[in-house]
């Protein structure tokens, strides 16, 4: 796919790939075998009809094959772009065993994008109204999917979503040059035009608790994602000049720092920034870093390339935008100066180990092999866990250790009567198609439960397993 | 919705907003903030409910112009309305009946102080306020906090006004008339809070000082507001705003709080230039 020129973009925060042209994309559906038993579908989780809109674009119905992803997946100009197809519906694929696999994420994108450009969006039909009322708590995939699911079979819905802006991680996370803000902006519009209402900077367990939406809604979903970022716990993190990736992003993305000072949040000016952790979060933060006009950005990881959990395509990206990677290499400590600003990093060397229970080999430190570097901006980025506001606010709503809500694999049911948990909440950070996957089995158990339907017998052991695949 | 229904100028640089939020001004507990963004292109930045009236809706916001975005939500007048206010947020202030409270507050920490004298002397404590100013002309919401306390007591640091010197003056001449003290707040410019905890620390008098650092969402996402506290970080927006006072890193505190110095100066001046309240 054409994308812009790597010495162009890393000062800019336009998107990457241009995307198919028609001619492209026909060409690329040409490709598929159109399989009678086609692996694809099993390898994605919301099970979306892929040889059918292939077809679709092979036949020249563009905003055909766009509705026809719809049937199954509300978001698809974000999935195509975000989702990690390569490991989901694209390695499954049957041209991949003896040549690439056909293209079907950006096939996905080329139709919702074109369905978008071409103001060819249409509202489906919705069901009677019901009389019934659901509240939703979060605006990222998961609470967005469950919002368009409930709607569309007429329900009453209502948002809170605790920012100024919907999208959750796709609008303060995932930066503009890989998923722009319009694009978010438009498949939310989708959403409210299926009557869905949001409210914006209700803070729930604060602004109001659960047990309040309870006695106004017949079903609450959560769907509050995984935002509270960790720490590497060594000395030096609190110096000026050390960011969590969700705060560097955050600036950036949501409140439009790399517009300062025309937006008035700002964001430090850096030299060299080390860029701690291996995944796609890493990559985000150290191309912002880039593009926000850094000299020297490096990303420091402590395994080996093999094990970076960061899709291929963006640690790609970022090598070609020149951001260095200092792999097998672990921060030990961050030095600062007496104003309390950032100057370096202790850094040890590693080594592979024996495999760990995530059945990756452990990184083991090399005796004796401390080294320091120097940098002026840290951001940490080694993951997520569960922002607890919600479940220290809610009588009867269980946890995992970790702080996670316990909710049913096949129901999304969790402990209290009547409310349902999905996305990064659940399952821990995530992909964005999980979230949605898992915001579809909760609309439709919510539904049953505000109808009065009986629980259907358990889903196949199989089914279940899936929904629980992470990345 | 957030219509500002009441603008009053208390000083020269501090304003008071009366807003329309009835669900905040519902549930909201004294010790409690919100993060307001004035329009399209503002910042997040976290003020205190100084004021709250469940029945009319109406929550009140206190504050000093320090910069560009405290600036800008000065220029905003009666009938204007802020873009987003988001909260109640952070921890209500923990109300019970101590005995002798001696609640202190500097400058603009008085807003943040007078909902935390009020819930105490409502909960049947004495409260001893001792509020300070730079000066005389500086000095807010006298008359409040004379209704929130059980005794006031005013310093100036020019003498213009009440004794002559610092807040801690006055609770240093308390202690030493024998005062029996059980519980002391202290909440103002970093300097005063670092000041009094050295001092209530002598005496072993457990002080509560609400932290202000910066902050960017207000509900644990991102870490900006992060302080050590006992050894530990913590996240002043959800872990606070208050905390045991000795316990407090100050000295890191001040550092961090300076982080945006350029910036702020960058956008200020920006601001001034461009012809200030015209911006809104
Ligand atoms: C930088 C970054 C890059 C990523 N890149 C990719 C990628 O390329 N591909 C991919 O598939 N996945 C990616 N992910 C992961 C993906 O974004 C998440 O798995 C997904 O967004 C989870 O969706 P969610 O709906 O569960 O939660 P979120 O997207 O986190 O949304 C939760 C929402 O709930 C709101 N909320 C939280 N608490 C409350 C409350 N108390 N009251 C009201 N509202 C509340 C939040 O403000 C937020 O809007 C990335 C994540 C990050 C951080
Ligand atoms: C919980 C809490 C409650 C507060 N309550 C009040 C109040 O009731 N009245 C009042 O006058 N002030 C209050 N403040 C401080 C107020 O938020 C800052 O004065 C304001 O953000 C300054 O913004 P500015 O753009 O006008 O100034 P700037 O020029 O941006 O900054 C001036 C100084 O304010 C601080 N600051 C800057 N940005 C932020 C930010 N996003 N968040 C917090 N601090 C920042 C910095 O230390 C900076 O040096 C409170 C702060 C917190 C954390
Ligand atoms: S949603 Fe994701 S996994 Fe499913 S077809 Fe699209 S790109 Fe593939
Ligand atoms: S597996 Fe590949 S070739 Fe077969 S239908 Fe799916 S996309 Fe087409
Ligand atoms: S302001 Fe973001 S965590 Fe406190």
């Amino acid at each position: 796919m054409p994308e812009q020129d790597p010495d162009i973009r890393r000062h800019n925060f336009e998107e990457v790939p241009f995307g198919y042209t028609p001619e492209l994309a026909q060409l690329e559906a040409e490709r598929c075998l159109f399989c009678k038993k086609p692996k694809c579908i099993e390898g994605c989780p919301v099970n979306i009809d892929i040889p059918a809109f292939i077809r679709l674009i092979k036949d020249g119905d563009f905003s055909g094959a766009a509705r026809k992803i719809k049937e199954e997946n509300t978001l698809p100009a974000i999935c195509g772009r975000v989702c990690p197809q390569e490991e989901q519906c694209e390695i499954v694929c049957v041209t991949g065993i003896k040549d690439t696999p056909v293209a079907i994420g950006r096939l996905e994108r080329f139709a919702a994008d074109y369905e978008r450009e071409n103001n060819l969006i249409e509202i489906p039909d919705k069901a009677p109204a019901t009389g019934k009322k659901a509240a939703i708590v979060g605006a990222g995939p998961a609470g967005l999917t469950v919002a368009g699911e409930l709607a569309k079979l007429g329900h009453e819905v209502t948002i809170y979503e605790a920012l100024h802006q919907p999208g959750g991680v796709l609008m303060y996370g995932i930066p503009e040059f890989r998923l722009p803000k319009a694009i978010v902006n438009s498949e939310v519009e989708y959403v409210k035009k299926l009557g869905v209402k949001i409210v914006y900077n209700a803070v729930i367990g604060r602004y109001m608790a659960v047990d309040d939406l309870l006695q106004d809604y017949d079903s609450v979903f959560l769907g509050t994602g995984a935002g509270l970022p960790y720490f590497m716990n060594i000395p030096g993190e609190n110096l000026n000049g050390v960011y969590s990736a969700n705060e560097y992003l955050t600036r950036s993305n949501l409140m439009k720092a790399y517009r300062f000072p025309e937006y008035d949040t700002p964001i430090i000016k850096s030299k060299k920034v080390a860029v701690l952790g291996g995944g796609n979060v890493a990559m985000d933060s150290a191309r912002t870093a880039m593009r926000l006009g850094a000299e020297e950005v490096s990303i420091i990881y402590r395994r080996s390339r093999k094990e970076m959990p960061a899709r291929i395509e963006e640690v790609h990206h970022a090598e070609e935008e020149g951001i260095i990677l200092e792999l097998l290499t672990n921060p030990i400590e961050i030095y600062g100066d007496e104003d309390g600003w950032v100057t370096g990093m202790k850094c040890l060397r590693m080594e592979l180990g024996e495999p760990d229970a995530s059945g990756r080999r452990r990184p083991v430190p090399i005796e004796g092999s401390e080294f320091d570097i120097e940098v002026d901006t840290v951001v940490v980025s080694i993951g997520n866990g569960a922002n607890p506001l919600v479940p220290q606010t809610t009588p009867g709503l269980d946890t995992n250790k970790w702080g996670n809500i316990l909710a049913d694999d096949n129901t999304a049911a969790t402990s209290k009567p009547g409310v349902y948990a999905g996305g990064d909440i659940v399952i821990g950070a995530a992909t964005v198609i999980l979230a949605m996957g898992a915001g579809k089995i909760a609309a439709a158990a919510m539904h049953r439960y505000m109808m009065g339907i009986p629980e259907p017998e358990p889903a196949l052991e199989e089914e279940s397993s899936k929904s629980k695949k992470k990345k | 919705m957030n219509n500002i229904l009441k603008k009053r100028i208390l000083a020269d640089d501090m304003k008071e907003l009366v807003v329309e939020s009835p669900q905040i001004a519902k549930v909201r507990k004294a010790g409690q903030f919100v993060i307001v963004r004035a329009n399209e292109t503002g910042e997040r930045i976290p003020l205190t409910i100084a004021d709250a009236d469940a029945e009319a809706g109406t929550i009140t916001l206190i504050f000093q112009e320090v910069g560009k975005s405290t600036m800008l939500l000065g220029c905003f007048e009666e009938g204007d309305s802020i873009l987003d206010v988001v909260g109640p947020l952070g921890k209500p202030t923990h109300i019970e009946n101590f005995g002798t409270v001696v609640c202190m507050g500097g400058g603009a920490g008085i807003a943040p102080l007078h909902p935390i004298a009020k819930a105490l002397k409502e909960a049947g404590n004495r409260v001893i306020s001792i509020i300070g100013a730079r000066t005389e002309d500086l000095l807010i919401m006298q008359k409040r906090m004379k209704e929130a306390s059980t005794e006031l007591l005013i310093s100036t640091d020019d003498g213009s006004f009440g004794v002559h010197g610092f807040v801690t003056d006055i609770l240093q001449s308390l202690i030493d008339k024998g005062e029996k003290i059980n519980l002391c707040f202290a909440i103002g410019p970093i300097p005063m809070m670092a000041a009094a905890c050295r001092l209530t620390k002598k005496y072993d008098l457990h002080t509560v000082v609400s932290l202000n650092p910066i902050m960017v969402d207000g509900t644990g996402m991102c870490g900006a507001c992060r302080v050590t506290v006992g050894g530990k970080t913590k996240f002043v927006c959800v872990d606070g705003p208050e905390f045991d006072g000795h316990e407090v890193d100050f000295t890191e505190m001040v550092k961090r709080s300076r982080a945006y110095l350029p910036q702020e100066r960058e956008s200020k001046d920006r601001f001034i230039h461009e012809g200030g309240c015209c911006h809104k």
